[in-house]
């Protein structure tokens, strides 16, 4: 079963002082070649990147998290806010070491992939959106992922997997630790 | 009709890095570009008959002309957005032959005196902009882009790749610009529109990678060339995905105006299953869908018109008699209300309305009331939006309670899906088994 005692957003780091500093010093380190895409009067622009820097660094982004983003971008706190919980792929609340998504589109679903989801379910006994209870996978149930020919499609911690069959899922999450 | 191929002529076991792209006369384009004044190239593209590739099929040309003259910077933003269910083309150019698409934007941005262009590539496809970073890495470090393009001595041109972070609505050019300059996705008001207002207010030109990736090839042979190959208002070959029940999907590269039923049972050998074809979605998931009997027409985007529907984005999906035309709506229905930003009323609150009621139906729970209000719902949201999210939701609604009515009334009087567990179709899972796992993008 999934748990839901620790996944809230208010257990984590809630300021930039509660995040582990060796962490912020990789994001600083990599804000430059982030920012030096943007004009120099429209650096709040690299938002999306410097919170999927952010994401690859700290895990998920706690509010802690979207404020550092905010802060080393000179822009308030509710814009990291409402970029992060608009887009998908950001992640507010703590995730799995990893995160399986698995695309349920018509394309996908004609290949397969509405069963597919089925059959994670009951295998790792969460639902849409939990985590495995030993904090190993996050499953999640996604949009078409552009992959159509190539159905049923699922991400692996954002790296796509094509042409699925049942053996070879059980053998790609067999590969995570 | 002809089989000249542009866009997949080196597909797929090609070398995708600029030695190989050079080798096959690559880039020889721009530099014929680079020699010609730009007003030329605009007006080549406008004689080309190119039509953009991303779903509106807008004339590429006549929307070059629309930026003002006097106003800069100017900027271009390439959409490999691609989010449309049942569309994967633009994500094989990038991984196939990123240059060509490179090239494009090189003479793109000459021909309007541009100097800064961004391609805004959805979050999922990490692979796709990781071969575009490493593409954009050769060019400048061959001097192709960078302080002298194409070793032109006077024209700088900076080109970055732009992730999203997985959000369907920024595919539409004006909440793309937003998401361009790191906010959430909500689409502006139009007019005015983004070649005289665009990114940070300033004439911005959108374009489709696949567009784009036909610059080059119109520029070495000629824009009558390139109209000559299509059809009607439609120039050159099209990129169709193709998806769902058939033998051999996959992307085809067809003149523009080829036909949908000879794409389906000819190209890709049919459905997996030998069944009839039951519907066809002809041009991505919001263009409306076709009976099977319906799809011996043109796709040339002006001819399909008269068969009541669009080829959009040229992402086919074909579902054979074993699928459940209600099952397959309220998915659909899902992905708009999953989608919808949330900006306009009548989209927020309608497109989760129709999803829930056509659960309703397929579970067996809906009643002849639910079926008349899904059939009015749609009439509601149309037109009455900021963007055309609204309308993309509502066109698959109306068209499949009109042409597939009685499996609507089936589910409501039998109180169920007589399918059950096969709701997605007999041929689920079982293609790999039937093909031998014929999945790679054929042509």
């Amino acid at each position: 079963m999934a748990h839901h005692d620790e996944s809230s957003a208010d257990s984590g780091p809630q300021a930039i002082a509660d995040l582990p500093r060796d962490k912020v010093a990789r994001f600083d380190a990599a804000l430059p070649e982030i920012l030096k895409r943007y004009p120099p009067d429209h650096q709040e622009a690299a938002m999306l990147a410097a919170l999927r820097r952010a994401q690859e660094i700290f895990g998920w982004l706690s509010p802690g998290a979207q404020k550092l983003v905010a802060d080393r971008l000179g822009a308030p706190v509710t814009r990291a806010e409402e970029v992060a919980t608009f887009y998908v792929m950001y992640h507010t609340r703590p995730v799995g070491r990893h995160v399986v998504e698995v695309c349920t589109n018509v394309s996908c679903s004609l290949g397969g992939g509405y069963d597919l989801f089925e059959d994670l379910k009951k295998k790792l006994g969460v639902d849409n959106g939990e985590t495995t209870k030993d904090g190993r996978i996050t499953l999640r149930q996604v949009e078409c992922l552009g992959s159509c020919g190539t159905a049923p499609v699922i991400l692996v911690d954002e790296e796509m997997h094509e042409s699925l069959t049942p053996q070879s899922v059980e053998r790609i999450l067999g590969a995570l630790l | 009709m002809s089989d000249t191929l542009i866009l997949t002529k080196r597909w797929p076991k090609n070398d995708p890095s600029l030695a190989g792209y050079k080798a096959d006369g690559g880039y020889r384009s721009l530099e014929k570009a680079l020699g010609m004044p730009p007003a030329a190239i605009v007006d080549e593209v406008k004689a080309s008959n190119l039509r953009g590739r991303g779903g509106a099929g807008f004339s590429t040309g006549l929307k070059w002309t629309f930026l003002p003259k006097d106003v800069r910077p100017r900027y271009l933003c390439i959409n490999a957005d691609e989010s449309e269910p049942g569309t994967f083309k633009d994500r094989y150019i990038c991984e196939y032959d990123p240059h060509m698409l490179v090239e494009g934007i090189a003479i793109t941005c000459f021909a309007l005196d541009i100097h800064l262009a961004y391609i805004y590539i959805r979050g999922e496809f990490a692979k796709q902009a990781r071969a575009l970073e490493t593409c954009i890495e050769e060019a400048y470090a061959a001097g192709l882009i960078g302080p002298k393009l194409g070793g032109k001595a006077d024209f700088k041109l900076d080109v970055h790749v732009v992730r999203g972070a997985g959000a369907y609505i920024c595919g539409e050019e004006s909440a793309l610009m937003e998401s361009v300059e790191g906010k959430k996705g909500y689409p502006r008001f139009k007019p005015p529109f983004p070649a005289i207002v665009g990114l940070w207010g300033k004439p911005t030109i959108i374009n489709n990678v696949e567009t784009l990736a036909n610059i080059p090839w119109i520029l070495e042979n000629g824009g009558a060339a390139f109209a000559a190959l299509g059809a009607g208002k439609t120039g050159g070959t099209r990129l169709f995905g193709v998806s769902g029940n058939v033998k051999r999907p996959g992307v085809y590269e067809k003149p523009a105006g080829y036909n949908l039923k000879k794409l389906i049972m000819e190209d890709c050998g049919g459905t997996v299953s030998g069944r009839p074809v039951k519907a066809v979605i002809p041009g991505g998931s919001s263009s409306p869908v076709l009976r099977g009997d319906e799809i011996d027409v043109s796709l040339e985007p002006d001819a399909i018109k008269s068969a009541g529907t669009m080829s959009g984005s040229g992402g086919v999906i074909v579902m054979d008699d074993s699928v459940c035309m209600v099952r397959a709506l309220a998915r659909i229905a899902m992905f708009y209300a999953e989608e919808s930003c949330g900006q306009c009323t009548p989209c927020r609150q309608g497109t989760p309305w129709m999803w829930k009621i056509l659960e309703k139906i397929e579970r067996g729970e809906g009643t002849m009331k639910d079926l008349a209000l899904i059939e009015q719902l749609p009439g509601n949201i149309m037109g009455q939006t900021i963007c055309a999210l609204g309308d993309a939701a509502a066109m698959p609604v109306q068209s499949f309670v009109k042409k597939f009515r009685n499996e609507f009334v089936e589910h409501i009087e039998g109180h169920g899906c007589k399918h059950g567990e096969t709701a997605w179709g007999v041929s689920r899972g079982s293609r790999e088994a039937l093909v031998g796992g014929n999945r790679q993008p054929v042509r």
